[in-house]
């Protein structure tokens, strides 16, 4: 149940993925990554069991893995983490992430509610989930291994911190004995270490204060899971260098904690085999791995380039959505300008107000700050100005749960202000496809002069992945704006194929003009309370917004029989996955996922009159499904969460089994 | 964007008179409206000043004072309520080479709006903010507003207000402003000159203009800003003179304690012994004092109350994306989407 295995032989599944030769690159370094611990990626494994069997144990080769490392908010397993997925990005492994943390910077340590996870999946083969099950987890502490348990595998290990289980902790989090002594955790290999102590041993002559040698422990914990996924510690020596480059007695401690970790567990028989995850067969060309959030961030960039104009950014600081201030801030060389405005509101205004000015105008949020920015939203479409609005979707209502992902901002985002108000809305449904949608949207916004909705989420916001760096030449190309004559200008006279307003800016000498929020006059754009110019201004601009279909890609529906499985945003990799595993086991189901969601696809009533049902799976209580079942007579059948967590794969299989199971 | 740079250098072709600045729109404000006035001002200020029309951008929020852009020959921006300053926030940023005039009025930018006043100010973009206070709400048709006065009967306060009223000038000397004046709606050649001072200020300029809304707060500041009377109970700030009032220019303002008195002058009272305007000072401590000023106890100030310069915001964004230019080139997209360890699958 642990790994699945492949014998080290083999070369069914590993043949095509050996042509693949992975080279890696640093920025700034001309040197490449060291090879992993044992082998080099295209290596024969032979040297590499010479080197394993040194110490006496073999090295197997799998697959996939699932790890977690869980411990308390202030444990470092957030970086841990993330040095792993980095380091496993570089050896070519294809991989997913789902960081997990409590939303309080330090809960009160040692309880349930602090604790924080992060798991990463990472295989030979395509993948595109962060797994539903883990087959390796770190509990630093009791509560780490409560919170987690339940999802590590039977046959699974489990390495914990001896020293942290000690009364108070075990109290904190709800144990009455010792989970270690009790045998409660005999379905597990487990691997019980006193990391606390060995670290505190390990960094002892650095000189460091207890507190500080303690917080090293994460890097003891990483060194453990090296040695067992047998992934070299370079690429992380050298950011512990880099990152604690002002204090030398910091990158000692931390240098020598990762170290001893590593041998430690090649020294001592922790682990009776460790495993070797071959680089995934991935299309040639330069990758680098990605969270959704910097993938916003640089396609943002991108599309100031490709419009040839520069970004204005306006945002408020708000969970999951401040990473995107925080990397647009760097890319001043860009002509970037970021506005940490005072509210949401004055975000949004500030976006409109550069929109105004020429610049792209784009505001980063969440729930709570689309809520705010509704009525500032309706401005710009009275207005007719291009604006993009980057939801980073959390759980809601009201302050929810801010660092958990859900999609239920999906109906506010179509529907929520007041009076009729139609807005282009995006969808990524991928941490890397965030790159591509944030070009989109800018990209329909200047078309149409239209404000557009860009809705990600937490789970794609700080999940990461492989990317494949795309060429520049091969990026969308953006309309050139035109401006009419100054003579007989008219500020509403449209573009009779898109319907667009002109973009004209103030400055423009023949040009002077006034907009606003009161309803305009055709053509002219002057104040008007005429009821039926009312009347044809309000199908204007929901025909601006519908003729958007013309201009975006179809539908594209995988496979057929009588079941379509249809998702929208972040559900893409789980759905896809899923599918994967119904159709091995013989089952017949057709797949499509919206990446626009207003307007639809042109072809959307098309694809769905062609089955006899649709399974919509949403983070949400089936806000599409409700959209989409007013429009077709097809049958529509939710599947809904919202536990704030993404859908495992196992749970969308399951029901697409039981509708194959029951039409059979 | 080349045709649009070519019409951004083209200048008017000759001088402009005050018409040239109105709008072919009918204004509809109510007859007898301060808001006339004050736009006729500003027209004439313009039309001296020899400005480009087309680089003169009207932001408004919401409120009669807001429907401003609509009247003037420019461009302009008839907003939401309250959200004025942070759309020309946005314009100033992404456009420092427009000239961005936000025209507020007591409750878009001292209620609905109060937050972004204290923002705008502190940041000091190069923009001028003229907020004209009458103490009600008109468009509404009658309810009090957050500059009421204590106690003052309205729509929705029948038995007065129980509310103590804001003092926008006190707000944005908390809040930093570089610059701050009022002036009168009637009060011409005053407001004129104050809207020159504003214009050429460099950072935000925050002008108060007492306004009177004659349908639903007629008269409220005529008690001390009345033609008859306004010499003897205002007074005219001057940079570096002695605060003398009064038609007989007889009296003046002395310090007592922290306290401003007013005093006759003569009887052993000379101009020594008053205080000195310094709109230029370091510490907002005078200033502030003169904002406190009220009647029937203190002449009522208008004028610069403080004109000090700060380098403004949009320029220090500006620079700094100038200096990321210098330090590390022009922004290069290729390298920038392979900024991070990568590696390559052949």
């Amino acid at each position: 149940m642990s790994h699945r295995r492949i014998s080290s032989g083999n070369k069914n599944r590993g043949s095509s993925r050996s042509n693949s030769k992975v080279r890696r690159r640093q920025p700034g370094a001309g040197t490449a990554l060291a090879e992993p611990a044992s082998q080099a990626a295209e290596e024969p494994s032979e040297a590499a069991g010479k080197r394993a069997g040194a110490a006496g144990r073999g090295v197997e080769e799998i697959e996939s893995a699932v790890v977690r490392f869980a411990g308390d908010s202030g444990d470092g397993m957030q970086v841990a983490g993330s040095q792993f997925t980095t380091t496993t990005a570089l050896l070519g492994n294809d991989l997913a992430t789902l960081p997990d943390f409590p939303a309080e910077i330090r809960a009160p340590a040692g309880t349930l509610a602090g604790v924080s996870g992060f798991q990463i999946h990472f295989s030979s083969l395509d993948i595109r989930t962060p797994g539903d099950t883990v087959q390796a987890l770190v509990a630093m502490n009791p509560a780490a291994l409560r919170v987690n348990q339940a999802d590590l595998e039977p046959g699974g290990i489990l390495i914990t911190n001896r020293d942290a289980f000690n009364d108070q902790n075990l109290q904190k989090a709800g144990y009455e004995a010792n989970p270690l002594e009790d045998g409660s955790l005999k379905a597990f290999r487990v691997v019980d270490v006193p990391l606390t102590s060995l670290t505190l041993k390990a960094v002892e002559e650095t000189g460091l204060s207890r507190k500080l040698s303690e917080r090293c422990k994460n890097f003891y914990a990483l060194g453990l899971l090296f040695w067992l996924y047998d992934r070299p510690p370079n690429h992380t020596l050298e950011w512990i260098r880099n990152k604690f480059a002002a204090r030398p007695e910091v990158v000692e401690a931390n240098t020598r904690a990762l170290q001893a970790g590593l041998h430690y567990a090649e020294t001592i028989e922790l682990f009776s085999v460790h495993y070797r995850v071959r680089p995934a067969k991935l299309s040639p060309g330069l990758y680098r791995q990605i969270t959704g959030n910097e993938a916003t961030a640089l396609g943002f960039i991108a599309a100031s380039k490709l419009a040839q104009r520069p970004l204005f950014y306006g945002s408020y600081p708000i969970t999951p959505a401040s990473d995107i201030l925080q990397e647009i801030a760097k890319y001043r060389q860009f002509g970037a300008k970021t506005f940490q405005a005072e509210d949401e509101i004055a975000a949004i205004g500030a976006a409109i107000g550069a929109a105004y000015g020429g610049a792209l105008g784009l505001c980063g949020t969440s729930g709570p700050g689309l809520d705010l920015k509704s009525e500032a939203l309706g401005l710009a479409v009275m207005a007719e100005l291009p604006l993009v609005i980057a939801d980073v979707q959390r759980v809601g209502p009201s302050t929810g749960m801010p660092t958990k992902t859900e999609q239920g901002d999906l109906l506010e985002a179509l529907f929520g202000r007041h009076g009729e108000c139609p807005v282009a809305v995006v969808a990524p449904r991928s941490p890397s496809d965030c790159f591509n949608m944030a070009i989109e949207a800018f990209r329909i916004a200047i078309r149409y002069m239209t404000p557009v909705i860009f809705l990600s989420d937490g789970y794609l916001a700080n999940g990461a992945e492989p990317w494949c760096i795309p060429k520049v030449e091969d990026l969308p190309k953006f309309d050139e704006v035109s401006i009419p004559d100054a003579v007989n200008y008219q500020p509403y006279a449209r573009n009779p194929s898109t319907l667009a307003r002109p973009w004209v800016t103030p400055g423009s000498f023949g040009y002077e003009h006034r907009i606003g929020g009161l309803e305009k006059e055709d053509i002219t754009g002057n104040v008007s309370y005429d009821p039926i110019n009312h009347e044809k201004m309000t199908h204007l601009r929901a025909e601006k917004v519908a003729r958007i279909a013309e201009n975006v890609p179809e539908l594209e529906v995988d496979g057929d029989g009588p079941l379509l499985v249809l998702g929208w945003g972040s559900t893409y990799g789980a759905i896809f996955s899923a599918i994967e595993r119904v159709r091995r086991s013989g089952g017949r189901v057709a797949r499509a996922h919206l990446r626009y969601l207003n307007p639809f696809p042109r072809n959307i009533d098309d694809v769905l009159s062609r089955f006899k049902q649709v399974l919509i799976p949403e983070l949400n209580m089936g806000q599409l499904a409700l959209l989409l079942s007013s429009r077709t007579h097809t049958e529509v059948i939710s599947l809904s969460k919202v536990q704030g967590k993404p859908f495992q794969v196992s749970e969308i299989e399951q029901r697409i089994e039981e509708l194959l199971g029951s039409a059979g | 964007m080349s045709k649009a740079g070519e019409r951004l250098v083209i200048q008017e072709p000759r001088p402009l008179t005050r018409m040239d600045f109105a709008s072919d729109q009918t204004v509809r404000w109510c007859p007898g409206c301060g808001d006339y006035s004050i736009l006729a001002q500003v027209q004439r200020t313009f039309a001296e000043l020899g400005l480009r029309r087309a680089n003169q951008v009207f932001i408004s929020g919401i409120g009669c004072q807001s429907r401003f852009p609509y009247y003037m020959n420019a461009f302009g921006f008839h907003t939401i309520h309250g959200r004025a300053l942070p759309i020309a926030t946005g314009l100033k940023a992404a456009r420092p080479d427009l000239d961005v005039w936000v025209v507020t009025g007591d409750g878009d930018s001292l209620s609905i709006g109060g937050n972004h006043l204290l923002h705008c100010l502190r940041r000091n973009l190069h923009i001028n903010v003229i907020l004209i206070n009458n103490r009600i709400y008109g468009l509404t048709k009658g309810q009090y507003s957050p500059t009421s006065e204590f106690g003052k009967r309205t729509k929705t306060s029948p038995d007065g207000t129980i509310e103590n009223p804001i003092n926008a000038l006190c707000v944005a000397i908390a809040a930093e402003a570089t610059f701050i004046a009022r002036s009168v709606d009637t009060w011409s050649d005053h407001l004129q000159a104050m809207l020159r001072r504003a214009y050429e200020h460099q950072g935000t300029s925050f002008l108060e203009i007492y306004q009177n809304c004659n349908i639903f707060n007629d008269q409220t500041f005529a008690p001390f800003a009345a033609r008859d009377v306004r010499d003897d109970r205002m007074l005219l700030l001057e940079h570096g003179k002695p605060m003398i009032f009064g038609k007989d220019r007889n009296r003046g303002i002395r310090l007592r304690g922290v306290s401003p008195e007013t005093v006759d002058l003569g009887n052993g009272i000379r101009e020594e012994d008053l205080l000195v305007h310094d709109e230029r000072a370091d510490s907002a401590t005078l200033a502030y004092l003169l904002t406190r000023m009220n009647y029937p106890e203190l002449p009522v100030p208008v004028g610069v109350f403080r004109a000090v310069v700060r380098p403004t915001y949009e320029r220090l964004l500006q620079d700094q994306v100038d200096t990321a230019i210098a330090e590390k080139g022009e922004g290069n997209l290729e390298d920038l989407l392979k900024s991070a360890d990568t590696w390559e699958v052949t």
